[in-house]
């Protein structure tokens, strides 16, 4: 087991080493963050004092060297554009990000969860063929189309939400968040449907297909038997059992809207991370961006690893040192 | 379906495997309708340079005065009908739409060909030599798995930038993985059969049994992942170009031709970014559905 993580870990850290080197020298290759940086009225000399500033005179090998050393103590850089550490621009959105993946699940989990459970239990009703032909649909729903489409009709045409934007924030829990007021509620709407979409549509098909697995085998036939009333053999016996590998999926999954907000927080304008990292892509804010990857690739290694242990902690058949 | 059903004796020995594999596909009216909307995008893709109304790459031919016009209207110089509008730039959305499909198209298909030739062989090669090549290759594919596809990409594309080659790359970059795995998996199965062993009996080369015996075995689970993932690579390509990270403006894909009417969504003018969604979604839908009953009918667990 300690061998296990500790074979991880190792894992973890080559991987990171990876696309820190992929991304660092890929930029770098890209263009000069200078040329977009400085007034394009400027000299060579202004260019030149602009490249000394950010300590792009160096060789690449050099900043490289001196962004590993930076790293190690938990530093990643400056960022080019806002001259203050990449670390904190990106913990600054990080709010914004997270209460727009948390409010996305929960419209998932709070509609997926009843909806998969009815198409399980009554298959053959045409509500039923009606949900899950909406969940393929929203599979094959490109998100950002949606996204489009929901601001040009409750915005543009109905006029009830707001289009983009993130709305007021007030101090919740130590943290500026505004999806706990009305007021901020309103424009985290749109973004956190259209985010929760693709979500929605897995967590019904998931649910659906647990039930009707779960449905025929001994333990439901045996409480029915019993003479237990329904409503207690499926909102206890059944749902217990089911809810088990929904909420491994849903805690992968968490780390994929936290990924997949990129395109949702471009569309509605939410000042996240993840529009962070495209307006740095553009540019060229290599410490913004090398900032942001690792930070999200740590995320997801780190969401994997948990799900790995607990797995192997809850099914005994499961032995993870020895996987060849 | 009980098991002694009319399909049992209907499935006559004299049918060929294709007849057999046909009629199964047919019995689900959906997957016919995914199939038709599925034939209809590509003539429209390949034909386009003959039915589309104008040559929306031509940009001398397109008039500035003609932009942004709604569906329906007359052209300036009176000698077309713009069907579904124009964009920005005076283009008609219909030839637009036809040519942009083309690329979305060629993009999607021509990275998952790759990407199933190159998962294939190494999927099958790790199932055959086993050993420290399976374990690298098949830890690299884990890693890799636990990413979700547009992460991947995102960072490819930050580092190449703009090009069809370079989203093709990380189209390419992103499905092999599935591709690899899927096609381990089917090589395990089929390792252990005995026409394998028979081959080896015979002395054939090593290159000979992979490519000649297992290779084209492991097959059908690698046709189901790849409709799939062809659905999957249209529609990543077409947020990635929404992003602006993917192709360059002067022959926009489907994505692109949405991004472009972004900007004027919020005066109403839906038809530049509706249009060409619509046929973004007919056809990954069509993929998708004829994708669903490929895997319904290629799965030995459900043969009949």
């Amino acid at each position: 087991m300690t061998v296990y993580v500790l074979r991880r870990l190792a894992q973890t850290l080559l991987v990171l080493a990876i696309t820190s080197l992929l991304v660092f020298f890929g930029l770098y290759v890209v263009g000069d963050p200078v040329e977009i940086l400085v007034n394009p009225v400027a000299d060579e000399v202004e260019k030149a004092r602009a490249a000394a500033a950010l300590g792009l005179d160096k060789p690449i090998f050099e900043q490289y060297w001196v962004f590993l050393k930076g790293a190690f103590t938990g530093e990643l850089g400056t960022s080019f554009v806002f001259g203050r550490s990449a670390i904190e621009v990106i913990v600054e959105r990080m709010p914004a990000t997270l209460e727009l993946a948390f409010l996305a699940m929960l419209i998932a989990v709070v509609l997926g969860v009843p909806l998969g459970l009815y198409a399980g239990l009554k298959p053959q009703r045409w509500i039923s063929k009606a949900i899950m032909a909406g969940s393929i649909l929203g599979f094959s729903l490109p998100t950002f189309w949606v996204g489009l489409i929901l601001i040009l009709v409750f915005a543009v045409q109905l006029g009830w939400l707001p289009s983009t934007g993130r709305g007021p924030t007030v101090e919740f829990l130590g943290l500026q968040l505004s999806i706990v007021h009305w007021e901020g509620l309103k424009y985290a709407l749109l973004p956190a449907i259209n985010l929760a979409l693709f979500k929605l549509s897995l967590i019904i098909r998931l649910t659906r297909a647990q039930v009707r697995e779960h449905a025929l085998l001994d333990y439901i036939k045996f409480a029915r038997a019993k003479g237990l009333p329904r409503s207690r053999v499926i909102g206890v016996h059944l749902l217990k059992n089911i809810l088990i590998p929904l909420v491994t999926v849903i805690g992968l999954e968490l780390g994929s809207v936290i990924a997949f907000a990129v395109v949702t927080e471009t569309i509605f304008a939410w000042p996240g991370m993840g529009k962070l990292v495209i307006d740095s892509i553009f540019q060229l804010d290599r410490p913004v961006v090398v900032a942001y990857l690792l930070l999200i690739v740590f995320m997801f290694i780190l969401i994997n690893l948990v799900v790995d242990l607990l797995y192997s902690a809850l099914d005994p058949r499961v032995r993870l040192g020895e996987q060849k | 379906m009980s098991f002694l059903s009319r399909r049992a004796i209907a499935a006559a020995p004299e049918q060929s495997p294709f007849a057999r594999f046909a009629r199964d596909f047919a019995e689900s009216r959906l997957a016919l309708v995914g199939l038709a909307m599925l034939v209809a995008v590509i003539a429209l893709a390949l034909l386009a340079p003959w039915i589309a109304p104008q040559n929306p790459y031509d940009l001398g031919r397109l008039d500035l005065l003609d932009a942004r016009l709604p569906p329906g209207a007359r052209a300036g110089g009176g000698n077309m009908t713009y069907l579904l509008g124009t964009d920005g730039q005076g283009r008609d959305m219909l030839s637009a739409i036809l040519y942009g499909l083309r690329v979305s198209l060629t993009v999607g298909v021509a990275s998952g060909v790759i990407a199933l030739a190159l998962g294939a062989v190494l999927g099958v090669l790790a199932a055959y030599a086993g050993g420290r090549f399976e374990q690298v290759l098949m830890r690299i594919v884990d890693i890799q798995l636990g990413f979700p596809a547009i992460l991947v990409a995102l960072i490819l594309l930050a580092v190449l930038g703009k090009g069809v080659d370079k989203i093709i790359i990380a189209l390419v970059a992103v499905q092999w993985a599935y591709y690899a795995r899927t096609a381990r998996s089917a090589a395990l199965v089929e390792r252990s059969k005995e026409y394998v062993e028979a081959a080896r009996a015979l002395g054939l080369s090593n290159a000979r049994i992979v490519l000649r015996h297992l290779l084209p075995n492991s097959l059908p689970p690698l046709v189901v992942v790849g409709t799939v993932q062809v659905a999957h690579a249209i529609a990543l390509e077409a947020t990635l170009s929404f992003l602006g990270l993917g192709l360059p403006t002067t022959e926009p894909s489907l994505g692109l031709l949405i991004a472009n009417g972004y900007e004027y969504l919020m005066s109403g003018k839906y038809w530049i970014s509706v249009y060409p969604g619509i046929a973004l979604l007919a056809t990954i839908l069509a993929i998708n559905l004829v994708g669903d009953q490929l895997r319904d009918v290629l799965n030995p667990r459900l043969a009949k």
